[in-house]
């Protein structure tokens, strides 16, 4: 009984086996649509990310299975005290397959250690959202084909950005990837990151504050958002807000065939100018989320 | 400064200078009977100063925490005045219950009940890291 807490608890083999399933899923979803008869998702989310857990829900249903569960804690045992690993175990028994939102960092990894059945972290506090970076890697190779040498830019809040973390440590398992860490000096990438991985794998990566300046080289551009709140003063903010909001007229330079991604939800760092663009590809990565999503199920019910 | 050589009991020797009182507390040492002994800033050949806890029992300790605290300790037990037995120590891949995990997101902070458990993630550097939320144990 395998559970996803981390993307790094997947192989690249057991991704490239992901990204297969999806494939064939979006070649012939029908294929798919029993597959799961007969068994059961809970979609546990002790706090509310409606994105997530419908996304869960669609890939539950179009596998054929049916979905139970709660979608903020107020409406679960967990506002009565319940403790997670209690209220896995209790689902356990009626679930076979279980999404966990949890706003402490680590509960899905409580879960995982208590329940009898396979646990899938949907977002942990600022933590890991594995799913989140499956989308992402799924998203690029379907645009670009491979992940070998390309180059991804990531801009905005580089600091808390967990999906900019996960989809680093994600990327860094592949040859000649290299990344460009456009951020403000207080919003950049966690010293541990750079030395535990960029460095300890020899990857090439800079990093900078000028978003337009980066832009050519990109084959990827990952946008976050960057919150008022991470800031000390509000000049900071307000100084810095507009060079990190992407719209059709820092897009000048770029490649013709760079990927806009983002995790969504977009607050105002996306300009909707932006959308039309064909290299817009976030609303497609949602979409490429329930796909992987659809995929991590089947692989974790071991079904064939 | 002398302190008498015990009979039967055990000599936790090499501590950096500075960590014997930190391991005294968190070996609880403090509630045993018999007599203890910390000495601080003894010479030591290899490390220059260190810190040397005598214990004039032979008790149970639990070497992980010891391997925690600083995995360069040797610990020695004293039978009849002969030194017995030289234990050297290692840092331990996993610690319960020895510290606890501090970042205030992680599910420990609200769950009580949980163990606070630690993994070594970086042998070389001594980084322990939280099972749960992987914060660096401070
Ligand atoms: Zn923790």
């Amino acid at each position: 009984m395998r559970s996803v807490i981390d993307i790094l608890d997947l192989s690249t083999e057991e991704i490239d086996e992901l990204i297969e399933t999806a494939l064939d899923i979006i070649a012939d979803g029908k294929k798919y649509s029993e597959k799961c008869k007969g068994k059961k998702l809970a979609t546990l989310f002790f706090e509310p990310s409606t994105r997530t857990r419908l996304s869960f829900e669609a890939a539950m249903y179009e596998l054929g299975g049916q979905v139970l569960g709660f979608s903020d804690s107020g409406s679960s045992s967990a506002s009565k005290g319940e403790s997670v690993s209690d209220t896995v175990r209790v689902v356990s028994c009626y679930a076979d397959i279980i999404a966990m939102r949890h706003p402490k960092e680590g509960a899905p990894m409580v879960a995982s250690m208590k329940a009898s059945v396979p646990v899938i972290n949907a977002g942990d506090g600022g933590h890991n959202h594995p799913t989140q970076t499956l989308a992402d890697l799924l998203t690029i190779k379907r645009e670009k084909g491979a992940f070998e040498g390309i180059t991804v830019g990531f801009c905005g809040d580089l600091k808390f950005g967990r999906t900019v973390h996960s989809l680093i440590g994600a990327l860094s398992r592949y040859k000649n990837v290299s990344f460009v860490l456009i951020s403000p000096d207080e919003l950049t990438v966690p010293s541990y990151i750079k030395k535990e991985i960029l460095d300890a794998k020899n990857i090439k990566y800079y990093e900078t504050t000028d978003l337009e300046k980066a832009m050519p080289e990109l084959d990827i551009l990952y946008m976050t958002r960057v919150q008022r709140e991470r800031f000390f003063n509000e000049q900071d903010y307000i100084r810095l807000k507009d060079s990190y909001i992407l719209t059709p007229e820092k897009l000048k330079n770029a490649k013709e065939d760079m990927c806009i991604l983002h995790p969504l939800p977009r607050v105002n760092e996306i300009s909707v100018a932006v959308d039309e663009d064909p290299r817009a590809l976030y609303f497609k990565q949602a979409l490429n989320g329930k796909y992987m999503r659809m995929a991590l199920i089947l692989k974790l019910l071991e079904v064939q | 400064m002398i302190i008498n050589p015990i009979e039967n009991g055990i000599v936790i020797d090499h501590i950096k200078a500075g960590k014997g009182m930190q391991l005294y507390n968190i070996l609880h040492l403090g509630e045993l009977s018999c007599s203890v002994a910390i000495i601080k800033n003894a010479n030591s050949v290899k490390l220059g100063k260190k810190d040397i806890i005598k214990i004039d029992e032979v008790i149970d300790l639990d070497l992980d925490i010891i391997g925690y605290i600083d995995p360069g300790i040797t610990v020695n037990i004293i039978r009849n005045g002969v030194n017995e037995k030289r234990v050297n120590i290692e840092a331990p891949e996993r610690i319960t219950n020895v510290i606890k995990c501090k970042n205030p997101r992680c599910i420990t902070s609200v769950e009580q009940e949980l163990p606070h458990v630690f993994k070594l993630t970086d042998r070389e550097n001594m980084v322990y890291r939280c099972i749960y939320c992987e914060s660096k144990a401070k």
